[in-house]
């Protein structure tokens, strides 16, 4: 009985005699079995088989769903053997959501309709976000609701075009300079509703000085604000005199904009083709830059601070830092006309510009070609634009009276989304940005259909660009090497700085 | 130690859901890229280790096994002894149908492994629901049928019979009669790309989309009639085997193979692929069975023994049957495939095709009569996912799947041998020219090559000795010129470059318009 015995009848089975059976732990066996058999050579003999043997086996109630309110049962299994061709899979992903994007991008919500003239400014709330404050050219301030697109309200009072709007830091005050040699305050409404017209005078102040203001921006923090006109004057709510004035130059000032990081440096550009740094704490101003052509405006980086944007006539957008304005850090090039307004998100992210050339163009703020473009047959001339404070929509401004809602992402959802919803669309989102460098998904995304003269001037721009650059080889070419040195872009349009 | 083990284990894990290296960060300059670059790795990582601890802890089913003592061998176990260990809802998935008069049978499966659908040679097409074993549907087509597969769905299948392919509902109910295809012997179906793809008697392979029922790619093989047709599941790559030993693997866009092995030194009888992608087996009449690495396209095994069909399962085993036996081999950690189980049929059986159901540790045998199938542990993949195939889904969520994989249906450009090569950049080879003495080299090849080239001997004189020197001249001149002329080419171009000539040469007023593309 102490030798293992082979069967030679089922020669399929190997068995063992008992005295191996010591020898296995229990807890080894987990099926582990022993049955008797019968035997050779007419000895009993007790016979075992010993093995481990599992197989797959489900029930189905771990699988499926007890009650029928309740969720179906998912299992997942991420190995990426059971996903073949996973790549081709995804950039077949990224081409759908690309089309979908495309299908989706109807940018344009709605027009305020109201103002009788064109309009010359728009400010906005920073306490609150749904309404909107419009300036036309004939006087008229209205503050608009911006769900509704409706007016809530008028401040009539200004003789003149209206040049400049802004609100104060609480949000309780509204301040309008015009070209009639005045500047007044009115009160704001509360945002509990209340659709008074005019019930109480809302007008707190009006203040007239010597010359027509061009610009007015309001402090960050703090209780100032300032015009801009023949020379820089900074207010104080209570002082029906400005507190202190900047002059630099005998020319005009364009417009004005405090720095959102520090309350008390702000930035201006004058009709002598100069950007001016001022700091309201030193009585002199701090840094001047002149450039090629005139700004239109300027916008500050709310999340970086020390950068700001200009918004310039030759058609180009020029980030600087403040800090180092001998070059510029980013030029951005895409409007075939001059460009009037500009304003950054609160993302610090991207800036939207609205240009003399009917179109309104969202930037990346380290791109140099914009991302989106607007327009429409009916929007002329675009004088001012504003980034919602919520980042998801642009408000403009124009030559046609209207003011113009449009979303910020063309192709995003309205309203409430959903949480799966939510999910799919960040996935589109991420997975398009995974192949946009490829060129099927790359033209799709790239495609824009511009209004034919701007088409037409793109091109002749570019004409006009390719040749004066070929001219500028030739002429290298022909001098001494070395007489014509090579400047970039950046630092071409700076004339000079001035300390 | 214990800790090292556990996180060696881990560490393996992760990389299985790494898919591949990352990048080289150090050799980039520009330091955007660089940090966005490296967000983009980390990420990969957290991902990674996040799929890796679900596995470890998450995973429902618990893999099948088969575990002998000491001395046993594991294919001396029967499926009697397996089937008495194990429970009765796994016995149940060991049964045998017998259908003796209705031809040898063939067999597929959905890609959940729940529905099974099977034609016997005379015309018998059943499909069956493994998880009730009820047949959902039995019709006898009245000719011959020679293969049939399932469609993305269990609610369509095509049937190759005796002048056509048919697709049929589960109901029963033809649907469409593809006249294009011909006498197809083997048929295959492309789950992403919704390709019905097909190997006809005349040995003409045609791919026919089931979506919009157009027809691909119809080309011929050169090769002859085939009967052995099989679809590489990790980069949908169609192979077949011919009577001449080749091996040719062939995608829908272009005519010619994209790959022709010499595989066997008689008629291939059977291949299949490993789920992993780059293991293919091959068996054929030289009695060999051939575990080809397709990455460097050589033998990495040589096993002897016949097998009219083989299959892989989604484990990694390896099933063969020739004639009434069946035999699984297994993979140990050396890479070599030994013996794991065997499986004797009676007598009389002569087995046709074998199958591995998915998600399952079930084999079927689709034989001469009838159906089989027994339990192989450890072979199928215990934990399935249910957005990619689920054997418990319901109506809706059968409904939902369908539309969402149309949506992501892969057009046929994109199948390739490196199916990971999407979206990646080309590599843009500067052809090399050769060097002078290669090209001398096949010159004189050539011209050797003509000398030798024997010429007939034609009656009537006209085989005078003049006329023959003479034709072996020209012989000879035809290759030279060819290398001539490619000289000239050369020559022209040196002679184009040498036109824009290099800065130094030229006086000093002259030397700003060189052009700066040459210099």
């Amino acid at each position: 009985m102490a030798s293992p015995v082979w069967d030679n009848h089922l020669p399929t089975q190997l068995c063992f005699t008992t005295e191996r059976i010591g020898v296995f732990q229990p807890f080894l066996a987990t099926a582990y079995s022993a049955f008797h058999q019968n035997v050779v050579d007419n000895r009993l003999q007790i016979k075992l088989i010993i093995m481990r043997v599992k197989v797959i086996s489900r029930s189905a109630d771990e699988f499926t769903r007890e009650r029928s309110n309740d969720l179906q049962r998912v299992s997942r299994n991420y190995d990426p053997k059971l996903r073949p061709q996973e790549k081709a899979v995804e950039y077949v992903r990224a081409l759908n959501a690309a089309k979908l994007d495309k299908v989706f991008a109807r940018p344009f919500i709605g027009a305020m309709d109201g103002h009788i003239d064109a309009i010359s400014s728009i400010a906005k709330n920073p306490s609150h976000l749904k309404g909107i404050f419009s300036a036309s050219m004939d006087g008229d301030i209205r503050l608009w609701d911006i769900a509704s697109r409706k007016t809530v309200c008028q401040y009539p009072g200004h003789q003149g075009a209206v040049r400049g709007l802004t609100v104060s830091t609480d949000g309780r005050v509204l301040v309008s300079c015009g070209s009639d040699c005045t500047v007044r305050l009115w009160r704001i409404p509360l945002a509990s509703g209340i659709e008074s017209d005019d019930s109480s005078d809302k007008s707190l102040a009006t203040y007239v000085w010597k010359n027509a203001f061009w610009a007015v921006d309001h402090q960050w923090e703090g209780n100032l604000f300032a015009t801009a006109g023949a020379q820089v004057d900074i207010w104080d709510h209570n002082r029906s005199q400005p507190v202190n004035n900047f002059e630099w130059g005998n020319d005009t000032v364009i417009s004005v904009r405090f720095n959102p990081g520090e309350p008390n440096i702000l930035a201006t550009s004058g009709s002598d083709r100069s950007i001016t740094i001022y700091d309201l704490r030193t009585s002199s101003p701090a840094r001047k830059l002149i450039m090629r052509t005139k700004t239109n405006s300027i916008a500050w980086n709310p999340m970086e601070p020390m950068n700001f944007t200009a918004a310039n006539e030759n058609c180009n957008c020029y980030s600087f830092d403040a800090r180092k304005l001998e070059e510029a850090k980013c030029v951005h090039k895409d409007h075939v006309s001059a460009v009037m307004d500009i304003d950054y998100s609160p993302t610090g992210r991207e800036f939207v510009t609205g240009s003399y050339d009917r179109t309104v163009r969202i930037f990346q703020y380290n791109g140099g070609h914009s991302r989106e473009i607007y327009h429409t047959k009916r929007m002329q001339r675009v004088f001012c634009v504003k980034f919602s404070c919520d980042a998801s929509y642009v408000i403009s401004g124009s030559d046609d009276t209207n003011l113009r809602l449009w979303k910020a992402k063309a192709s995003e959802q309205l309203g409430v989304i959903l949480p799966r919803e939510r999910k799919k669309h960040e996935y589109m989102e991420a997975v398009k940005n995974r192949y946009k460098h490829l060129p099927e998904v790359k033209r799709i995304l790239r495609h824009r259909h511009l209004p034919k003269p701007i088409y037409k001037a793109g091109l002749l721009r570019r004409t006009m660009a390719d040749a004066e650059k070929r001219k500028e080889e030739r002429r290298r070419a022909h001098s001494a090497p070395g007489s014509i040195p090579r400047r970039s872009l950046r630092k071409n349009r700076i004339i000079q700085e001035i300390e | 130690m214990e800790i090292h083990d556990v996180s060696d284990e881990l560490e393996i894990k992760v990389k299985k859901y790494q898919r591949g290296e990352g990048a080289d960060l150090e050799s980039l300059k520009d330091k955007k890229l660089k940090g966005q670059l490296a967000n983009k790795e980390d990420l990969f990582k957290k991902s990674a280790n996040a799929a890796a601890k679900a596995e470890k802890w998450l995973m429902q089913t618990e893999e099948g096994r088969l575990e002998p003592d000491g001395l046993e061998k594991t294919w001396r176990f029967s499926q009697q002894s397996i089937a008495n260990e194990v429970d009765v809802a796994s016995r149940k998935n060991q049964f045998d149908l017998v259908l003796p008069d209705l031809g040898p049978y063939t067999l597929d499966y959905t890609s959940s492994g729940r529905y099974m659908v099977s034609a016997g040679r005379k015309g018998h097409l059943t499909i069956i629901d493994l998880h009730t074993l009820k047949p959902i549907k039995d019709m006898q087509v009245r000719e011959t049928v020679r293969d049939v597969v399932f469609l993305h769905n269990e609610f369509f299948f095509a049937a190759a019979q005796k002048k056509y392919t048919y697709i049929y509902n589960r109901a029963g109910t033809e649907l469409h009669c593809l006249k294009e295809h011909g006498a197809v012997l083997k048929l295959q179906f492309l789950k992403n790309h919704f390709l019905l793809s097909s190997i006809n008697k005349f040995g003409h392979l045609h791919y026919q989309d089931i979506t919009t029922g157009q027809m691909i790619g119809n080309y011929r093989s050169g090769l002859g009639r085939s009967d052995v047709l099989q679809l590489n599941p990790y980069n949908s790559v169609l192979t077949s085997g011919h009577s001449g030993g080749t091996v040719s693997m062939w995608k829908p866009t272009t005519p010619a193979p994209l790959v022709k092995m010499l595989c066997h030194r008689g008629p291939v009888t059977a291949i299949a692929f490993h789920p992993n992608g780059h293991l293919m087996a091959t068996a054929g009449m030289d009695k060999k069975l051939k575990i080809w690495d397709l990455r460097k396209y050589e033998a990495i095994q040589t096993l002897p023994g016949l097998a009219k069909s083989l299959d892989f399962s989604q484990k990694g085993m390896l099933a063969t049957s020739t004639g009434s036996f069946v035999q699984v081999l297994a993979a140990s950690d050396s890479q070599e495939y030994s013996r794991y189980m065997i499986h004797t049929m009676a007598k009389g059986y002569q087995v046709n095709k074998v199958l591995f159901r998915p998600y399952e540790d079930v084999l079927g045998i689709g034989h001469s009569n009838g159906l089989s199938s027994i339990l192989i542990p450890g072979s199928g993949e215990p934990n399935f996912d249910s957005w990619v195939a689920n054997p418990y889904e319901t109506s809706k969520q059968r409904r939902e799947k369908e539309v969402r994989v149309l949506l992501d249906k892969l057009p046929p450009e994109s199948i390739m041998l490196d199916p990971t090569q999407i979206g990646n950049l080309r590599n843009t080879k500067k052809k090399e020219k050769p060097k002078q003495h290669e090209i001398e080299a096949e010159k004189a090849a050539a011209i050797v090559a003509a000398k030798n080239v024997p010429l007939k001997k034609k009656t009537k004189g006209r085989s005078k000795p003049s006329k023959v020197t003479r034709k072996k001249q020209e012989g000879i001149e035809l290759a030279k010129r060819s290398f001539v002329e490619q000289n000239k080419e050369d020559g022209v171009m040196k002679k184009k470059q040498k036109r824009t000539t290099d800065a130094s040469e030229l006086p000093v007023a002259l030397q700003p318009f060189v052009s700066r593309k040459t210099t």
